[in-house]
């Protein structure tokens, strides 16, 4: 057995690596520096996702390269997805780092979580094997549990910490169900193989399309699509507000990757049963969270409702790729970019919304009822108009990012034929205005009833002003961010 | 110069809107004369697109082409024609005139007052100067912000109300416009420009659902009946310059989309929904028209009157004609100074009596003497006097369609009786007989800034009464190949 062992290529899990070191450094690290001094993991944690960016771009050579007995792949896919979940993580930890000190949360555990969940998401991102996928995702929603948990003594917090685990891992069940019936229709765990096997097409459908179902259910639970969107709320509304952003940004780009390496890389040949079922999801998702978000009085909720409706739109756009059986390139690549743009795009809008929750929170105050927000244009004429710019280009009005990332799904949706369900869903846009608009309402339009002025460091203000002018700026220039996904899809697929 | 003429008249108010918003409402001497500043900068951008523009060119004028997004052929073009560059002119000039009426009244926020209704007035030049569908809708719907906030922060006591059914309402029309756009993309082969549109084949079930994606949207705006509710709601609770840039611009975005998109677009659909389309113009002329007849509110009447004078527009423009197209785009522009002056009037009262009730006053002739005789020539003006703006183009519209159809032509005449009703009706209760309460004996007479505002108004009104081939001129050209369009079929 020995003698056929062959030394894996580290080479192109150089970033995965690294972030594994680091923070097992940063664990390390926190017993010796203590509890007097905080900034010792807080640093090294960003030198560690600083680091993760060095080495991604710079091994990112366009190549699809297969390593460890072709159980992972670096492609351009992933490098793509990798640098945007550091960013989306970077981002994340300078919005939160004065919140989570203020609560005395900012613990080395705390990063070394966060750690473990970006090297989770990164080995989901470049799975190609069902079990390296499985073992990202478990890692990823391991440190998630954890960190919703952190602060321990909050009722809420823990009680949304069980949820998610109870339904996390029922739905880590239902994923690993699937994966084995694929096995057992294919006969190979890994992904390229399920793909050959499908496409040959001397495989027993019925269980194969058993075993597409229940990987459906799986990737719509951490997506958080209607009918597995229940714990979404909860969860969002239970967290600490720093790790419900954390939850919202980095996440999604690994549940995109692995919609994408599932579904479009293993299951392609079954593009048409996948579809319907996304085709459903994205509706019901659009419906109900659009509908649900307007009764909700907690920002937070309703940005978690907002997220479920969200999701359902991006969904749309990985449905609208095969149409009648044809597989025209160029509509594959449109539709599935249109997905990923949307991505984009929302780990964007949701970073913004949930840090202006966090600027107007404070030591003993959580300013997650839609009321904080009242008279805030009073308060801070410049934040006011940030939270603008994110509400309008949530509700997809330009000049917003937020709109060409609807646009470009319309455009897939339309290209696909499924005219109706575009106005269907423009309809439901239509719903959703409402509560962003409730928001600038009560921001411009109403009088605070607390007037203290806005406390937050210069880094969280920079963030959030950055974080604005990203959402305006590319909603005036959008065509950057899409042919960089356009160029990365043609190029991974 | 030349070439980046129509990018100046939407980037210089949109971009000079940012220093006023940074100076703040502290330092209030310095933002209205800034404001006033870059307000009038943007009228002067936009005289040279009259000046040199040629009379006898059908086609688009001032052409500006860029790649905007190329990866879906989305391209930032502009021009105007006969039938969008007056629009321009018209936006940017009364812009002038809501800076100056809102230079005392506007106590709190007035940098944010200033900067949102610049940066409306370039996206609204936007609107009509866009030649890329997606960069139309753009424009289009972002222009609902500034207006959102402008009647949620300034307007009267049901402002909010207001602002969300404003927002919805046109929210909802857009968003199908929006579909009906991409659909247009794949059926041009992969084209935003709405030129080659013009030109495009399409079967007549499309066209009809084009056609009525497109008609939610505009008739949400102009607004028709049955879909007008949302109007007399904003102009009440709008402040002055709010009422005054929705009646005098504002309604005319979905008149001009009419023109732009549905009947070159869909020439057939537009055809075979004409019936319609002029059954609910009439039942606005008419029915509201008797709806104005009953209003308490000034502002509530003006705005019905306003609802009515655009039904005479979309009249004109389903009767297919020269007379009646160029009758209605006359009507659109003469409706721009009388609504917008009537509605400054309301304001001048307004501002020292806080109330818009009819019944609150009474006997005003004593008080304002200079007020009054603006005031009675406006209101002329809007009841369509001979002589005024206001009488040109509901002529013109009604001969257009008395060659049409001897009945149709004379329910729309019926407008020139009930216009004259419920606005001199007003008139008489609020201007003349015995002062009717302490608080109109009170009242002081126009200021200086206030004649000014309205004697330029009442100018525009009587030389466009007067002479108003200068405005026509313009649009012959353009008019007629229109119609060429609209009498071919696409089928």
């Amino acid at each position: 057995m020995l003698e056929n062992f062959v030394t894996p290529d580290f080479y192109p899990a150089a970033a995965e690596l690294f972030i594994a070191a680091m923070a097992l450094i940063v664990l390390v690290a926190d017993l010796i520096a203590g509890t007097n001094r905080r900034w010792v993991p807080a640093l090294l944690t960003m030198v560690a996702l600083v680091g993760a960016i060095v080495v991604t771009a710079a091994t990112a050579d366009g190549q699809t390269v297969q390593t460890f007995s072709r159980m992972f792949v670096d492609d351009l896919l992933a490098d793509f997805l990798k640098l945007m979940t550091y960013l989306a993580v970077i981002m994340a930890l300078v919005y939160s780092r004065r919140y989570m000190a203020d609560r005395k949360l900012d613990s080395g555990e705390y990063y070394m979580l966060v750690l473990f969940a970006t090297l989770g998401m990164m080995v989901m991102i470049s799975a190609s094997s069902l079990v390296t996928l499985y073992i990202g995702l478990e890692l990823m929603s391991l440190s998630l549990y954890g960190l919703v948990a952190i602060d321990r003594d909050s009722k809420k917090a823990t009680e949304a910490a069980m949820k998610y685990f109870v339904l996390g891992a029922l739905a880590s069940g239902l994923l690993l169900y699937g994966m084995s019936m694929l096995y057992g229709a294919t006969g190979t765990l890994e992904i390229g193989g399920i793909a050959q096997a499908l496409y040959q097409g001397n495989v027993p459908k019925t269980i194969a399309v058993f075993g597409l179902v229940f990987t459906v259910a799986g990737i719509a639970f951490k997506l958080g699509v209607v009918p597995f969107h229940m714990w979404v709320p909860d969860v969002y509304q239970g967290a600490p507000t720093a790790i419900t952003l954390f939850l919202a940004t980095a996440p999604k780009f690994a549940a995109f990757a692995m919609a994408m390496r599932l579904l479009v890389y293993g299951m392609f040949s079954l593009a048409e049963e996948w579809q319907h079922m996304l085709l459903i999801m994205a509706v019901l998702s659009i419906a109900l969270g659009n509908l649900a978000a307007i009764a909700q009085t907690n920002i937070k909720r309703m940005l978690a409702y907002s997220a479920i409706s969200h999701m359902g739109f991006m969904l749309l756009g990985l449905t609208s790729a095969v149409v009648g059986g044809q597989v025209e390139p160029f509509a594959v690549v449109n539709a599935y970019s249109s997905a990923m743009y949307y991505v984009v795009a929302y780990v964007l809008m949701s970073a913004a919304a949930f840090g202006m929750v966090m600027l107007l929170s404070r030591p003993g105050y959580e300013a997650d009822t839609l009321d904080a927000f009242k008279g805030l244009n009073q308060r801070s004429p410049w934040f006011a108009a940030v939270m603008l710019m994110v509400m309008f280009s949530m509700a997809g009005i330009p000049f917003f990012i937020g709109f060409f990332a609807k646009f470009s799904v319309l455009l897939a949706l339309i290209k696909a034929g499924y005219t109706s369900i575009a106005v269907i869903v423009v309809l439901f846009s239509l719903v959703g205005a409402f509560y962003y608009l409730r928001v600038v309402k009560l921001m411009y339009f109403d009088k605070p009833d607390d007037t203290s002025p806005i406390q937050a460091g210069v880094d969280m203000r920079a963030m959030l002003t950055i974080n604005g002018l990203m959402i305006a700026f590319f909603g005036l220039f959008p065509d950057a961010i899409m042919v960089l996904c356009t160029t990365t899809l043609m190029r991974s697929l | 110069m030349n070439a980046h003429l129509l990018s100046l008249a939407i980037w210089v108010p949109i971009l000079g809107a940012l220093p006023v918003l940074a100076l703040g409402s502290e330092r209030r001497n310095a933002v209205r004369w800034l404001s006033l500043l870059v307000a009038i900068a943007g009228f002067l951008v936009t005289i040279p697109l009259y000046t040199g523009f040629n009379n006898q060119d059908a086609g688009m004028q001032f052409v500006e082409r860029l790649a905007w997004i190329p990866r879906f052929n989305i391209e930032y073009s502009l021009g105007v024609d006969g039938i969008s560059m007056l629009f321009i002119l018209l936006n940017s000039f009364i812009t002038i005139l809501v800076v100056l009426a809102g230079w005392e009244v506007i106590e709190e926020k007035q940098a944010q007052y200033m900067g949102a209704f610049l940066v409306m007035s370039g996206l609204m030049n936007g609107i009509f100067s866009a030649l890329d569908g997606i960069l139309f809708y753009v424009f289009f719907e972002s222009s609902l912000i500034p207006m959102y906030i402008i009647i949620g922060v300034w307007g009267g006591a049901n402002r909010v109300y207001a602002a969300f059914k404003f927002f919805l309402y046109t929210l909802l029309g857009s968003l199908l416009m929006l579909v009906a756009l991409l659909w247009l993309f794949f059926e041009a082969g992969g084209s935003f420009s709405i030129l080659d549109w013009h030109n495009l084949r399409i079967d007549m079930a499309p066209q009809i659902l084009i056609f009525i994606a497109l008609l939610l949207s505009f008739a949400v705006k102009v607004p028709m009946w049955p879909v007008h509710t949302w109007l007399p709601d904003a102009h009440v609770e709008a402040p002055t310059g709010g009422s005054v840039v929705l009646a005098a611009i504002a309604l005319k975005l979905g008149a001009y989309g009419f023109l732009r998109f549905s009947l070159p677009i869909v020439p057939d659909a537009s055809h075979a929904m004409a019936p319609l389309m002029m059954a609910l113009s009439l039942i606005a002329v008419i029915y509201i028209g008797f709806v104005a007849l009953v209003q308490e509110d000034m502002k509530k009447l003006v705005a019905y009157s306003s609802i009515s004078h655009m039904g005479f527009v979309t009249l004109g423009f389903f009767i297919f004609n020269s007379l009646g197209i160029e009758g209605a785009l006359v009507q659109m522009i003469s409706h721009g100074f009388v609504s917008a002056a009537m509605f400054l009037c309301i304001g001048v009262m307004y501002d020292r009596m806080h109330s818009r009730k009819i019944a609150d006053y009474g006997g005003v002739m004593n008080t304002m003497p200079k007020f009054g005789a603006f005031f009675l020539l406006f209101s002329m003006a809007n009841a369509g006097l001979p002589a005024t703006s206001g009488f040109v183009g509901e002529f013109m519209v009604i001969l257009g369609a008395v060659k049409l159809n001897f009945w149709i032509g004379s329910a729309a005449a019926t407008t020139l009786i009930l216009g004259a009703a419920y606005t001199l009706w007003m008139y008489k209760r609020v201007v003349f007989g015995p002062v009717a309460n302490s608080h109109v004996a009170e009242l002081t007479d126009i200021n200086g800034r206030e004649f000014l505002i309205l004697g330029i108004l009442a100018g525009a009104v009587l030389i466009m009464g007067l002479y108003p081939f200068p405005v026509v001129d313009v649009m012959h050209a353009t008019v007629d190949n229109l119609l060429k369009h609209v009498a071919t079929s696409k089928l």
